[in-house]
C-alpha cells in the first residue's frame, strides 16, 4: 500500500515538476538575453539588484501572460531601447558587425581558392 | 598578379579593422539612455499610499495638465538630497508632483515624509519594481516631466538647482 501511494505521488507530481523545469528554462534563457543596465558587465539573470530582480519578475509576469520570447524581447525594447538586448538585431548600426565575418571569410576563401586550386 | 592579391587583401582588411577600431576611440563608453524620449505614459493599476486603494493611472493623469512623476524610497539616500527641490517646485504651483514609492517599507516612508515634508499631490505604491519598468526607469531616484499624457522628459538620478530651472523654463 505504502508503495502504491509512493508511485501515485511520483506519478502526480511528475508532469507538473516538468512543467515548471520548462517555464524556469525559458525565463532563464530570456534573462540571460537581457542586459542589467545599471550593472556593468552583467546579465540580468546574473545580477541582484533592485532594477534586475523587478525586471524579473516583470518577464515571468510576461511568461504567464502568454506572450512569446521574441514579444517579450520586443516589450523590453520599447521600453529601454535596442541595448537592453544583448543579441542585436540587423539595422545600419549593427550591419558592419554583422556582414565582416562574412566578408573575411569569403575574401579569405578566395585567396585560397586562388593560391591553392588555381595553381594546380 | 598572383602575388600581389594576398597582400593587398591582406592590407585591406586591416584598413578596415583599423578604421573600426578608429572610429570606437570617439565613441562613449559609458551608456547614456536617451532622456528626450515623446512616449505616451503607460496604463498600470496600483495603490493609494495614504488609503491603500486601488487606483487607475488614468485617473492620475488628467490631459492638457503639466506633471512630474517622482520615483523616491525612504532607502534612497540621493531622494533624501532632492528632496527639499521638490518642495520648492511644489510652491510654485505650476506643476502636479505624483510620487511613485518604489520597493518601500510604509512606516519608513510616512516618517521620511513626516520628517522633510510631503511635496506630492498624489503618491502610488510600486511594491515590486515593476511598474517603475513600465515606465522604463531604471531607479530611485528619477523624475520623468508629464504634459497630456506624454512624457517629455526624464531625468535619471537626482535633481538640482539646474535641472529645476529647466523644469521651470519647459512648462512655461
Amino acid at each position: 500500500m505504502k508503495l502504491l501511494k509512493f508511485f501515485l505521488i511520483v506519478i502526480i507530481l511528475f508532469p507538473l515538476s516538468s512543467i515548471n523545469a520548462e517555464e524556469d528554462d525559458k525565463r532563464n534563457k530570456i534573462t540571460k538575453n537581457l542586459r542589467c543596465l545599471i550593472c556593468q558587465g552583467q546579465s540580468v539573470y546574473d545580477s541582484d539588484s533592485e532594477f534586475a530582480n523587478s525586471l524579473k519578475i516583470v518577464v515571468d509576469k510576461k511568461l504567464q501572460e502568454g506572450l512569446s520570447e521574441d514579444q517579450i524581447y520586443e516589450y523590453f525594447k520599447t521600453k529601454y531601447g535596442e541595448w537592453i538586448l544583448y543579441d542585436p538585431g540587423l539595422n545600419k548600426n549593427t550591419y558592419i558587425l554583422w556582414l565582416l565575418p562574412i566578408l573575411i571569410f569569403l575574401i579569405g576563401g578566395a585567396i585560397i581558392y586562388k593560391s591553392f586550386i588555381v595553381k594546380k | 598578379m598572383k602575388n600581389k592579391i594576398l597582400p593587398f587583401s591582406v592590407i585591406i582588411i586591416f584598413g578596415i579593422i583599423f578604421f573600426i577600431f578608429y572610429k570606437g576611440l570617439d565613441d562613449s563608453k559609458i551608456y547614456t539612455p536617451d532622456v528626450n524620449i515623446k512616449k505616451e505614459i503607460p496604463v498600470f493599476n496600483t495603490k493609494e499610499f495614504f488609503s491603500g486603494e486601488n487606483v487607475k493611472s488614468s485617473s492620475i493623469f488628467e490631459l492638457d495638465k503639466a506633471y512630474l512623476l517622482n520615483i523616491w524610497s525612504s532607502w534612497c539616500v540621493p531622494c533624501r538630497q532632492e528632496h527639499p527641490l521638490l518642495m520648492n517646485l511644489n510652491l510654485e504651483n505650476k506643476l502636479n508632483i505624483i510620487g511613485m514609492n518604489y520597493k518601500d517599507n510604509l512606516k519608513n516612508a510616512e516618517n521620511f515624509l513626516k520628517e522633510l515634508g510631503n511635496p506630492y499631490k498624489e503618491i502610488f505604491i510600486d511594491l515590486d519594481g515593476t511598474i517603475a519598468i513600465e515606465w522604463g526607469a531604471y531607479g530611485v531616484p528619477e523624475s520623468f516631466l508629464i504634459y497630456n499624457n506624454e512624457i517629455i522628459k526624464k531625468y535619471i538620478g537626482p535633481l538640482n538647482q539646474e535641472l529645476v530651472d529647466e523644469i521651470n523654463l519647459l512648462i512655461k
